[in-house]
């Protein structure tokens, strides 16, 4: 038998909660066809690699790169850049990677107000002298650094070209087993350029079996607040189920379980801003009371679809839970700020 | 890089655009945008010189894409899309910047106005790379008409229309049509009996078989687009069987129950509460005013159906609700009057004495509640002086700046009228000026001088029953600055006339959102036009005839009411209308079934196919307002003309002089 030279393989995370690793893992036996394929050239999850060693291999070196994590401090980016350099293919792997994530969410305040809620205002942090990491710190034996924390969390694609998308918080192992197997057997993938692999390219409705029928909501329900019908779109019910702006391809695994669907899997293809084009799909179908709207002044207008809209509970959280980092809006911006 | 080839033209507009914005400065400049190969100002690209210059250009430079940067696309943009028709290229292929309307004619800064002028420039060049080649839509014309309003606009329309052989339906308010021209004594210069010319043409509408006369009765929803609207005309309950009734007359007789009539009688005379609006009113079926009948108030009475000798008093009628096809849309909702309690100084309703002109109208009419005496308001007393008022509620800051027009006129009238049935009276016009302009208007003027009327320049202070002075004991007093001599004067008269202004219709902003059309600020409806188009709304195939497009007289509405009937008649014999392609279409393959859109369309075009489970936009239905395209949370909607990519390009092209790190979009970032 002769030993052909095998591809290389590569994972890693950055700014990341480790639920894309697991994910892959549970791709199950499949795992053992991964290990058979590839060479792994660097997964310090499961392998002992140096950033050193990555340095050392030429460009393209790793033929295809998983890289999840968003980019919140330097050492990120740093390792965004390399790995970028080093892979012939290079797939932003999860939520995080992709679109920023609940990392993302923190573009709501500033750095410092961030660093404040961990190292600070936090009832289970004891830290008397309110020491906050410092990028750089001189002890006797010289100088440390450590990464700096960025002011704003970036999505993958936002600092080095990725090649393919793999949504989803995290990815799910079916869809990874899916492309690995492609990979692996050889089956071409789509052209390159954020190119969504892994998931659907309609809404999670389509996986969805609940009954939809014609909306108008009039007011809006926490999940606490109510037990929803289970053969109705949870929509319909009051419960802002993001499955209408969000990409198919989990199998609608939350509204099959009377949850909502979070977004995790992100916007379709050709949206910009998932949250906002979810802001605009619910405000079209809000019935803000019976009887003909002619001739109902203005105030009273406001003050009914007000009513509706304070019973929608941490909208930025409801609608930007996921892609915040990369809607439009990126972050919140404030007063002389510049970014 | 694509490879569109870009011609822009910046026009000039003679010095409309050219005096506030550097037109040259701005043409150089759009030169050097991304693939411009032509940029050039012209004097007037929209003569035939300057659409030549287009058409040349296309064809020797093989331009692919056209900006012009000129005035409203409301304007011009049709001129221009012709031009590149006729040069090979798509018209759709086409933008305009309207660097005029919203930018030269918005302000006199020279420099702000140019870097505006590029912003929008830039906009539109960014934006023309994406247009894509669409083809114009045709729609059949349902030859059916709906006429809102049976004034003698409403009706000249509904004539010439019917006469054409085509249906018409006409739908009117009040019991009667007739309008205000009905409740006129004489019509100014040509002294006409108004009813004697009226009632004929009023006869000729309940008779002609092409006319639906819908009167009582209201337009509630108007569906639809030009050539296909759905109307929703709420018929109020008559109580009256019109299949039965003969118009004899005998139950308004027997009604035992007198109500003052506020309407036609202008508050100054007495109707039943079975009515009809006057003698000769069409249709003859008479009205039960259930707020004042007897058995709708205490459930006795019956008179009316007890002596109705064809049992056609129906007490258990209901409203009924219709829906109308038509094609075309007139709408002739005539005017209010001017509310004069809202001048209080000049004594309405709180001075006896003090009367309207329409009370005035009603009391010269022989058929009127006095039989045509002119009397005070005791109902006796002739008048020995008049003062008659002008410009009340008209020509006034604080009521409404603009000119009513008439009120000159009928005033003149009125003295004139005065001087006949009270030969010794003295009558005296308070006017600002006389505005006599129309045909014939200059020689009754000067024969209503001849008669002895005091005409008295300077606007009324004040009427008041107050007496200073001798000889003003139970007079009205009139307290005026007479501006020729510069001085203040008192009037001691029997009877002040004010000159009510015309307003628009107290309703007429509601009946603008029913049927899509713009008013101005005062409420009047808006034109396409003022000079080209008077008759013609932005709402294709709704025109408006008459006083709801502005105060003005009997000829004029006439001539209106047949202009916007040659309009309609145009349309319904060109048979179809090519409508604009700018039309939303669903990708079945991304619509995920969700619905969302379902309850949107306000023109019922999106179905739902339950056994695809996607919806579907039917493409004659739809007019392209945007709103599912908006809402789609999948972006599988689509809006033919304003794609996300064309919208996100012009916004960026507008952006272009911002400071780059907040210019930062999502695309540079990807």
């Amino acid at each position: 038998m002769m030993a052909k030279k095998k591809p290389r393989f590569a994972m890693y995370w950055a700014a990341s909660c480790g639920g894309c690793e697991i994910s892959t893992l549970n791709i199950g036996d499949k795992i053992l066809a991964v290990d058979e394929a590839f060479d792994i050239a660097f997964w310090p999850c499961v392998a002992d690699f140096k950033v050193k060693d990555v340095e050392r291999y030429p460009d393209g070196y790793i033929d295809l790169c998983l890289f999840n994590g968003a980019i919140r401090n330097s050492e990120n980016e740093e390792m965004a850049h390399l790995l970028r350099e080093k892979s012939k293919v290079l797939v932003a792997f999860g939520s995080c990677a992709s679109e920023g994530c609940i990392p993302g969410l923190s573009n709501l305040t500033t750095a410092q107000a961030t660093l404040r809620a961990v190292y600070l205002d936090n009832p289970s942090t004891d830290n008397p002298k309110k020491v906050l990491p410092q990028p750089f710190t001189k002890v006797p034996e010289g100088t440390i650094r450590i990464p700096e924390f960025y002011e704003r969390v970036k999505s993958l694609d936002q600092v080095v070209p990725v090649d393919y998308v793999m949504p989803g918080c995290p990815p799910e192992a079916k869809q990874i087993a899916a492309v690995m197997d492609a990979v692996i057997t050889g089956v071409a993938l789509p052209p390159p350029g954020r190119t969504v692999i892994g998931a659907g390219n309609v809404a999670v409705c389509e996986e969805c079996p609940r009954q939809k029928n014609v909306k108008q909501i009039k007011r809006f329900y926490r999940l606490h607040e109510i037990t929803p019908d289970p053969e109705i779109c949870l929509l319909e019910q009051g419960i802002v189920c993001m499955g209408i702006a969000t990409r198919a391809g989990c199998g609608a695994l939350c509204p099959r379980v009377n949850m909502r669907c979070e977004g995790c899997y992100g916007p379709l293809n050709g949206i910009e801003d998932q949250g906002a084009n979810m802001v605009a799909a619910i405000a079209s179908v809000i019935e803000e009371g019976s009887g003909p709207l002619a001739g109902v002044d203005e105030a009273e207008l406001q003050r009914r679809i007000g009513e509706i809209m304070e019973t929608l509970v941490d909208p930025a959280g409801t609608f930007y839970r996921f892609n915040m980092a990369h809607s439009l809006l990126m972050r919140a911006r404030f007063k002389g700020d510049v970014v | 890089m694509n490879e569109e080839r870009i011609g822009v033209y910046v026009c000039h507009c003679g010095s409309n655009i050219a005096g506030t914005v550097a037109v040259e400065e701005v043409a150089q400049w759009a030169a050097k945008l991304p693939n411009v190969v032509v940029s050039r100002d012209y004097k007037f690209m929209c003569s035939s010189l300057g659409q030549e210059l287009v058409e040349k250009d296309i064809k020797e430079l093989g331009l692919t894409r056209v900006v012009v940067a000129a005035c409203s696309p409301h304007m011009h943009e049709r001129t221009f899309r012709a031009t590149c028709e006729r040069a090979g290229l798509n018209p759709f292929l086409f933008e305009m910047a309207n660097i005029r309307e919203l930018d030269s004619w918005a302000t006199d800064d020279r420099a702000a106005a140019t870097q505006k002028a590029k912003a929008m420039v830039s906009a539109a060049v960014r934006r023309v790379v994406y247009h894509q080649p669409l083809q114009l839509l045709p729609v059949k014309i349902n030859p059916n008409t709906l006429i809102v309003g049976g004034g003698v606009a409403g009706i000249t329309a509904a004539l010439e229309i019917a006469n054409a052989g085509y249906h018409v339906y006409l739908v009117e308010r009040e019991p009667s049509i007739g309008g205000h021209m009905a409740q006129l004594d004489k019509t100014f210069p040509t002294l006409d009996c108004s009813a004697c010319i009226l009632t004929p043409k009023m006869v000729d509408v309940a008779q002609n078989k092409n006319i639906t006369l819908l009167s009582w009765s209201q337009v509630e929803a108007v569906e639809g687009y030009v050539g296909n609207f759905t109307v929703t005309v709420r018929k109020k309950a008559r109580y009256v069987n019109e299949e039965k009734c003969t118009g004899c007359g005998i139950c308004i007789e027997k009604c035992p129950k007198k109500v003052i009539d506020e309407v036609f009688e202008a508050g100054l005379g007495y109707r039943k509460a079975i009515y009809r609006p006057f003698p000769q009113a069409v249709p003859k079926y008479p009205v039960i005013d259930t707020s004042n009948c007897i058995f709708f108030q205490r459930g006795k009475c019956k008179a009316c159906q007890m002596f109705c000798p064809t049992d056609a008093i129906d007490f258990e009628q209901q409203d009924q609700i219709l829906k109308l096809e038509v094609g075309n849309i007139i709408l002739a909702i005539g005017y209010d009057t001017f509310d004069p309690r809202r001048i209080p100084q000049y004594g309405y309703g709180r001075l006896a004495n003090v009367f309207t002109s329409l009370e005035f109208e009603r009391m010269v009419n022989a058929a009127g509640p006095t039989g045509g005496r002119i009397v005070l308001r005791d109902g006796v007393t002739t008048p020995k002086s008049v003062a008659i008022i002008h410009c009340v509620g008209s020509r006034d800051k604080n009521y409404n700046e603009h000119c009513s027009r008439i009120c000159c006129m009928y005033s003149l009238k009125f003295s004139h009228l005065l001087h006949e049935r009270l030969p010794d009276a003295q009558v005296y016009e308070f006017y600002i000026d006389i505005r006599a302009t129309a045909k014939r208007y200059e020689e009754f003027y000067h024969r209503v001088l001849e008669e002895g009327t005091r005409f008295i320049r300077g606007r009324v202070a004040e009427v008041t029953d107050a007496a200073r002075m001798p000889g003003e004991e139970g007079k009205l007093i009139v307290q005026y600055e007479d501006t020729l001599i510069g001085k203040q004067r008192r009037l001691p008269v029997d009877m002040v006339i004010l000159s009510l202004g015309m307003e628009a219709r107290r309703d007429s902003r509601e009946v603008a959102q029913i049927f899509g059309l713009g008013c101005e600020y005062n409420g009047f409806f808006i034109e396409r036009h003022p000079k080209l188009d008077p008759v013609n709304t932005m709402t294709e195939g709704i025109q408006i005839a008459g006083a709801c497009q502005g105060p003005m007289a009997i000829p004029e509405a006439v001539a209106q009411g047949a202009a916007a009937a040659a309009r309609v008649l145009s349309l319904i014999s060109q048979g179809t209308v090519m409508m604009e392609p700018v039309r939303a279409h669903i990708d079945a393959d991304k619509c995920s079934g969700c619905r969302i859109c379902n309850n949107l369309c306000p023109y019922n075009a999106i179905v739902f196919h339950e056994d695809r489970k996607v919806s579907e936009v039917i493409t004659a239905l739809c007019q392209g307002c945007g709103a599912c395209v908006a809402a789609c949370p999948s972006a599988a909607i689509t809006g033919a003309h304003f794609t996300d990519e064309q919208v996100m390009a012009q916004i960026e092209g507008m952006l272009w002089d911002v400071q780059p790190q907040f210019a930062m979009t999502s695309m540079e970032t990807r």
